[in-house]
């Protein structure tokens, strides 16, 4: 049965070269530690773990498992995860878990000492230039105090095995080691994929090690130890591996942030938040170390907080990683490590480094120039523009270019030899095939040392190649970028009975309340904005179902056979053979749309053609920022901006909006007829143009059940605390002005009965207060009653003001500091807005005024409305929400006049 | 400061009792003022503006103030030695005066022995590289770019035809100090701080900051270690009479290192080597290291900034 899984087209080519496998000895038997893990993939079948793949990447799809590609429009590309693990087996990781925690605590006293006493540096031990020209070597760090005592409390390694079996450290990361989420997720999909395999095999548990690190997070904290107040500091939704600092703050329940959600006050760190300003004791850094602080450190970064270096000194705020531990990430310190592994430790290395030179030794440079072609030659920090080479890809001139760059700079550049890695079997096209991998460990300190993850975050190469090494997917995003696949990473357990507890993966979540340190106040103009687009989209939907419905059911194909849509659009053809009247009703409902999406000028002074173009525009047009397509991008970014606040559901429902929204702009790309305001031939693809509608028409349907499903979950499944009442009043105050809009632009002005019958119908029938309307009154339709019902009804949630109540009940809920008995400015506006329109009398909204053909009383009321509305959006910004200041630096003018 | 004739070259280095070093004394009041457009609520400084202490020179007192009332006012030591004052104010302003008032006692430097002056610029090059001891190790960081001096080829092309063959170190420190002074214009409306050392190099201008950093660059081409000072100058009055007070600036300067001798500082701006008028604030590798005075501000609109230099002997 193995042998059917296991074919010979696996060991293809294994004998041509030197070759390891993970799975297979040298002579094709396969190693003790996965014999489990094949019976059980032998007796699954390969055709059912293919199933499985697929039933992963939905899942990767649905919990928006993301990395950011650059230079591809700022996608977010859905993660790769390989259903086959990498198995590691005890004796390995024995050796491994051993060999980095040695690693940690070797570099943890480097890094004491070159931001300290540089010992190293004095006695000869490092040559000074490693230190002094690397980029991320820090001068303001110097003698910060350390967290908790721990100079780098958190440690990735790069492994990987050689084709002699040897397990190499490719690379350390000690800047803000990226992998440990995407590590969790991927187990976490696993483990629904694959339930009974894990139970079975008795797979160590990651969440381990994440209570470890949550334990030392409160131990380290200056204060607070008990429940400590953690963020986990991202440079924002652009940065490649987001959906990760979201993903561990949701996951350890810390409260994700920006630089500028931050502030110093009195030396002390302070979340901004809505309640006020709340003190953070340990910030989780995600920011580049230079990035942290534009007072002292970089001073063009928007990314940092200014002061933080200060409160550091002043031991109010631990940060992990400390800022300036990137030097450590330095491929110029492998050389010396094992002469300081003896002077600090007194041990040699348990790990090998993979052997490096470094150029800034003139016989180790000569080394490195002879070899050029034969090594992978990198820049000992991290530079824009600056790549590990391999001299084996490089045409003559290129190592001769590389070659000047060395001579120039050789303190800046190592070579390293080309370590040509072990395979281990990966699920490709439904068979199993050999792919050279690398492994991610994980380290956190704790109180006696490191806890190491037992498992981490393996990556394999996307295609099978022979001269594939290292070099190329030495970043796991990196990798990942380069069609490079993840894979989960097991260890097996050696008491079986542990296998009882495993796979509780969501209970195991530590219960710390979502808003037990407030919100910040960018996550809250967030939350209000994803309100207020989702309301926006809804209206829109549904404004534009009805006016496609109608034009489909009004004007249905005349026996003549003039095709539909032409017939809506073009005036000659539609004025002879259908009635005028519902043709300018069209035209109402069209302006509405206008109106709706402020998209003017819109439909107002179309005619033709043009007009089917606008409806297509207000649509898919990405241009147009009053689009649907517009509308549903800016909710799915303002959503982005606050992924730690979603659940799971949730953000599967907001993923198909998303992808919903890419078929939309498809349509629109693929359609490419459709440039605005230009007059197109009415017989152009009139056939292609109703397949489209008819398509849209489907994809709004199916919009409408996912805005309804994102409103249900934010009313049902989120806590109602100030997250909740800034979406919800969100949502108030864009619903309120979405039916302020539609009864401006169709109401206002007096038309034909018969029109006005019409648009009323439309109108309660968006408002979703038709049926309702009908039981109640039964009657034909009936202005003053219909305004009765679309403004003053109390008990319809759909009418003003049931709109304007809840927004008035949720700003009485807001914090503020309370001054005597004086309404706050958007109190008084609130209540100003409710007693005009409380006042308001249908019969009279209704009457027009002596020759005029418009409803003026209704349009002064509406027309204050809605300027009452803009104006507390407005002071809810500006109150609750900005505390993003514009920063500036100031710099002495030129010294010496 | 505006430049004096190159002729000018300061008195003699020692008196005619000249075991006993002359000392100088200086009161020096540094004001710098921003003034903004709009209503600033909070701001974050960092100041390197006490004189620091050395061999050379004693900084006998330095009061710092701020208008208006800072908060959390702190005081430490940087990476390079310095003194830096770290304040905030949290209320709103539209006016930030900072005004350092200092005494400091300046040392002439004394005359180097023969042998020691005499030392060939490849020897130190060569010592640099080679020594293996502790501060000699530590010194090396001065011999690399830096974030406002990168290594660039013209530099030693330039900086070549002062270090020609065996020349003692001092003697072509001082000719390249000579030809800076000389080849290139004072002229405050060419360059920002923000003016790349490469534009400064291509059109010959600039003010003492570039110099300085000029010089250092064209030191470190050449495998040898140079660093920035920071500091005043005591100006002379002009001819017919009394020297104008706050007329003076800023100015900088750069110090190169000679093992067994320490830092020896020229002044490419006035082409001589600084004894008793230069008061040293604070060095670093280059102006970004030792910036006087820098903030990170809240607030929208522009600012405008008035400095003032006063530095008397007394």
């Amino acid at each position: 049965m193995i042998q059917s899984i296991i074919d010979d087209s696996y060991t293809a080519g294994f004998s041509e070269i030197e070759h390891m496998d993970e799975m297979l000895d040298r002579s094709g038997k396969i190693n003790p530690h996965w014999h489990a893990f094949i019976q059980t993939l032998s007796t699954l079948g390969l055709e059912e773990m293919a199933v499985c793949h697929k039933a992963v990447v939905r899942l990767l799809r649905e919990n928006g498992v993301t990395y950011v590609v650059h230079g591809e429009k700022q996608r977010h590309r859905p993660w790769e995860l390989d259903p086959i693990p990498l198995i590691i087996s005890p004796s390995d990781w024995e050796a491994i878990s051993a060999g980095l925690t040695q690693r940690a605590e070797l570099l943890n006293l480097i890094l004491a000492d070159l931001y300290g006493e540089k010992r190293l540096i004095k006695d000869g031990l490092i040559p000074p230039e490693v230190v002094y020209a690397h980029a991320d070597f820090l001068r303001p760090c110097h003698a910060l105090v350390p967290p908790g005592g721990v100079h780098l409390p958190m440690y990735a390694g790069d492994l990987a095995r050689d084709v002699n079996g040897q397990i190499w450290v490719l690379s350390d990361r000690t800047r803000a080691p990226s992998g440990a989420g995407y590590a969790l997720e991927n187990r976490t999909v696993l483990a629904r994929t694959l339930p009974h395999l894990f139970g079975e095999l008795g797979v160590r548990r990651l969440s381990v090690f994440f209570r470890a690190m949550q334990n030392s997070l409160a131990q380290i904290a200056p204060r607070n130890k008990g429940n400590p107040h953690v963020v986990v500091l991202t440079p924002g939704p652009y940065n490649e591996t987001y959906f990760e600092h979201a993903y561990i703050a949701s996951y350890l329940g810390y409260t994700l942030v920006q630089g500028d959600d931050l502030t110093v006050v009195d030396g002390h760190v302070y979340l901004k938040s809505l309640d006020g300003l709340q003190p953070v004791d340990v910030i989780l850094r995600r920011v580049d170390d230079a990035f942290c602080d534009p007072l002292e450190l970089r001073q063009d970064s928007l990314l940092g907080v200014a002061g933080l270096l200060e409160a550091i000194r002043q031991g109010t705020v631990v940060v992990v990683n400390p800022p300036g531990s990137s030097v450590l990430e330095n491929p110029g310190l492998i050389p010396f490590l094992p002469d300081i592994a003896k002077r600090f430790i007194g041990e040699d290395l348990r790990l090998p480094s993979v052997e490096t030179w470094w150029c800034g030794h003139p016989a180790q440079r000569d080394y490195v120039l002879a070899n050029l072609n034969k090594l992978v030659v990198k820049p000992i920090h991290r530079q824009p523009g600056e790549k590990p080479l391999f001299g084996t890809e490089l045409s003559a001139s290129e190592l001769n270019t590389l070659r000047n760059r060395i001579s120039a700079a050789p303190h800046l550049y190592v070579g390293q030899q080309h370590v040509h890695f072990s395979t281990t079997p990966a699920l490709i096209e439904g068979k199993l095939e050999p792919r050279r991998a690398i492994l991610r460990s994980f380290l956190f300190s704790e109180k006696d040392g490191y806890a190491v993850m037992p498992g981490g975050l393996t990556r394999c190469e996307g295609k099978r190649s022979v001269g594939l090494t290292h070099s190329h997917f030495l970043d796991p995003i990196v990798s990942i970028q380069d069609g490079g696949i993840s894979k989960d990473t097991w260890l097996l357990a050696p008491e079986p009975e542990s296998h009882i507890s495993l796979w509780q993966h969501p209970t195991e979540r530590p219960n710390i309340s979502e808003d037990s340190h407030g919100l910040s106040s960018r996550s809250a103009e967030n939350l209000f904005w994803v309100g207020r687009y989702a309301e926006r989209a809804e209206g829109h939907a549904r404004l534009l179902r009805i006016t496609l419905d109608k034009i489909k059911m009004d004007l249905e194909p005349s026996p003549l056979g003039q095709p539909i849509p032409s017939a809506v659009f073009t005036e000659t053809v539609g004025e002879e053979s259908r009635n005028v009247s519902e043709l300018a009703y069209l035209r109402s409902m069209l302006r509405s749309l206008t109106g709706l999406t402020s998209s003017y000028p819109g439909f107002v002074s179309k005619s033709g053609k043009a007009l089917e173009n606008e409806l297509i525009s207000i649509m898919l047009d990405t241009k147009n920022s009053g689009s649907l397509v517009s509308t549903l991008q800016s909710l799915v970014s303002a959503a982005y901006a606050v992924r730690d606040r979603w659940s799971t559901d949730t953000w599967r429902v907001m993923n198909s909006i998303e992808n919903l929204c890419s078929t939309l702009e498809g349509y629109n790309s693929k359609n490419g007829a459709a440039p605005r305001n230009q007059e197109i031939p009415p017989t152009v693809s009139n056939e292609a143009d109703e397949r489209m509608l008819q398509h849209i028409q489907m994809d709004l349907d199916r919009l409408m059940i996912f805005l309804s499903a994102l409103g249900g979950l934010n009313a049902e499944s989120m806590t109602q605390t100030i997250g909740w009442v800034s979406l919800d009043m969100g949502r108030r105050i864009e619903r309120a002005l979405l039916l302020i809009v539609l009864c401006r632009s169709s109401l206002v002005a007096v038309q034909e009965e018969w029109i006005e019958q019409l648009l009323l119908e439309s109108i309660l029938a968006s408002a979703e207060s038709l049926i309702t309307y009908r039981r109640r009154y039964r009657a034909a339709l009936h202005l003053p009653t219909a305004l009765e019902m679309l403004l003053l009804d109390e008990s319809n949630p759909r009418s003003l003001v049931y709109q304007l109540k809840r927004l008035q009940a949720q700003i009485r809920d807001l914090p503020r500091d309370k001054v005597g008995y004086r309404l706050s400015e958007e109190e008084q506006l609130i209540l100003e807005a409710l007693t005009q329109l409380q006042l308001s009398n249908t019969f009279q909204l209704a009457q027009r005024a002596e020759q005029t053909t418009q409803r003026q009383g209704l349009e002064k009321l509406l027309v204050r409305l809605a300027q009452i509305l803009i104006e507390i959006s407005d002071v809810l910004t500006q109150t609750y929400f900005s505390h993003v200041q514009g920063l500036q630096q100031l710099v002495s003018a030129a010294i010496s006049q | 400061m505006s430049k004096v004739s190159s002729n000018w070259f300061p008195q003699p280095l020692v008196n005619s009792n000249w075991q006993l070093p002359i000392t100088m004394n200086y009161k020096i009041i540094h004001s710098t003022q921003y003034s903004y457009s709009n209503i600033v609520n909070l701001c974050y400084n960092e100041a390197r503006l006490t004189p620091r202490s050395f061999a050379q020179q004693v900084c006998t007192g330095s009061e710092f103030t701020v208008e208006p009332e800072p908060t959390g006012y702190r005081e430490r030591t940087d990476f390079f030695g310095n003194t830096v004052c770290y304040f905030t104010i949290q209320r709103p302003h539209q006016q930030l005066t900072v005004t350092v008032t200092s005494d400091v006692e300046v040392k002439a430097r004394e005359i180097q022995g023969d042998a020691a002056a005499n030392i060939a610029w490849e020897a130190v090059q060569q010592r640099l590289h080679t020594d293996p001891r502790a501060e000699i190790l530590e010194i090396r960081q001065y011999m690399l770019a830096s974030p406002m001096i990168p290594s660039m080829p013209e530099l030693r092309t330039y900086a070549e035809r002062s270090f020609t063959r065996d020349r003692p170190m001092l003697a072509a420190v001082a000719d390249l100090t000579d030809r800076l002074y000389t080849d290139f214009a004072y002229d405050p409306d060419f360059t920002t701080i923000a003016t790349p050392l490469a534009d400064v190099l291509k059109h010959r201008r600039g003010v003492c900051q570039d110099f300085a950093h000029l010089g250092i660059g064209c030191l470190r081409a050449m495998g040898l270690a140079a660093r920035y000072i920071s500091g005043y100058i005591e100006t002379l009055p002009p001819s017919d009479g009394k020297k104008l007070v706050g007329a003076d600036a800023s100015h900088a300067w750069f110090s190169v290192y000679l093992p067994d001798i320490g830092w020896t500082d020229f002044d490419p701006t006035n082409n001589h080597k600084p004894t008793d008028r230069h008061i040293t604030v604070a060095w670093g590798r280059d102006y970004a290291d030792v910036t006087p005075l820098k903030g990170v501000v809240f607030g929208s609109g522009t600012h405008e900034l008035t400095v003032s230099v006063d530095c008397s002997a007394v």
